[in-house]
């Protein structure tokens, strides 16, 4: 094996054992952590693998093996950043949603008699 | 001994009035409908029917509009809640045996199961299969054997209220909250009970959805399996 496969399953395995730890300590949600599991899981499998990767490699056209990890990684990274564009765009529509409801629930909550009566604003 | 029925709702107009009213008429029961941003009338419908509705800004899903109201009953110091389905499934007729092992004392949660014998409902192959699969996995993980992981008529008691109030998870809560009370030490007694048929087809879980949930639930608790539990959290200890 040459050192290149070396470097790949070292740096695939890292990754993997990484999101795990992120979502066992919590910092990562399961939900999210998903495609990035899958990620690192098919990346570690064509670093172990090398007639795999030889042979996606030739059926794609790419002469040297490695570059097709390279492509495969960069291709699994841009779904994932695409998917988190869309997973940030409906938490920014339910932020907006939440933080109207808000606005509108202080106007509800105010109190309209009397001078004496304390703001209920916090912020 | 005050007793809060939760019910969580998402687009459940058609059945939710019949199922508060069959809850209201036990007399010893506050209903909380957790309205999770349906679009039809759910919230009208409940709140008609007699119960105190609760509407979640944005849809959160059901495993934070459970949770919402496990929070609403440990701030209200409800002794036991109780979580019903909006859909007609759990019967109101069920509540007094499924309360019965917390009164007795014998039991912090208790699980109303398809499973362990009375059952003329049962639900498809697939889902039954799938349901074996993840009873089997968390009764190994938890060692604790049980049948209907992923039933969602329950009772809980004050401490486990308190518990579920802070921890409930998001994604196959009923499952995952299993695990979770039994790392704490949380006695769980799994009764027979009697359910309601309900139309398959108005689930809104096809066959690979169910496989997704599947996978993440086998994760959420495999990884889980390696994080450790704050001793002041275990049930009578810290």
């Amino acid at each position: 094996m040459d050192r290149v496969q070396w470097v790949s399953i070292l740096a695939s395995a890292a990754l993997l054992l990484t999101v795990l730890e992120l979502v066992r300590s919590r910092r990562l949600q399961e939900e999210y952590s998903l495609l990035w599991i899958f990620t690192s899981v098919v990346l570690l499998l064509l670093s172990c693998w090398r007639g795999l990767l030889d042979r996606m490699a030739f059926l794609v056209g790419i002469h040297y093996p490695p570059s097709a990890l390279f492509l495969v990684g960069l291709a699994f990274f841009l779904i994932i950043l695409l998917h988190f564009s869309v997973v940030l765009s409906e938490l920014s529509e339910r932020t907006k949603r939440i933080a109207q409801e808000v606005a509108l629930l202080r106007e509800e909550v105010r109190p309209r008699d009397g001078d004496q009566a304390e703001r209920v604003e916090s912020s | 001994m005050r007793i809060l029925a939760i019910v969580p709702a998402y687009n459940e107009s058609p059945t939710v009035a019949e199922v508060v009213r069959g809850l209201r008429s036990r007399g010893d029961v506050d209903v909380l409908v957790i309205d999770d941003g349906s679009t039809d009338e759910t919230a009208e419908q409940a709140r008609a029917a007699g119960a105190r509705v609760v509407r979640l800004p944005v849809n959160l899903g059901i495993g934070a509009a459970v949770q919402t109201g496990y929070r609403f009953a440990r701030w209200h110091r409800y002794d036991v809640a109780v979580q019903v389905d909006a859909d007609g499934q759990h019967l109101p007729s069920e509540l007094g045996r499924l309360l019965l092992p917390i009164l007795e004392g014998r039991a912090d949660v208790v699980v109303g199961s398809r499973f362990l014998g009375t059952g003329d409902y049962q639900p498809s192959v697939p889902r039954r299969m799938g349901i074996a699969v993840l009873s089997r996995v968390v009764s190994a993980v938890t060692g604790q054997r049980l049948y209907d992981t992923t039933s969602g008529f329950r009772a809980a008691n004050r401490h486990a209220i308190d518990c579920l109030a802070e921890h409930y998870p998001r994604d196959y809560p009923e499952v995952e909250a299993l695990v979770l009370l039994r790392r704490r030490r949380f006695r769980i007694v799994e009764i027979p009970c009697r359910f309601e048929e309900r139309a398959e087809g108005r689930s809104s879980i096809t066959a690979g959805r169910s496989l997704y949930y599947m996978v993440k639930v086998l994760l959420a608790i495999g990884i889980g399996v390696f994080r450790r539990v704050p001793k002041r959290e275990v049930r009578g200890g810290g």
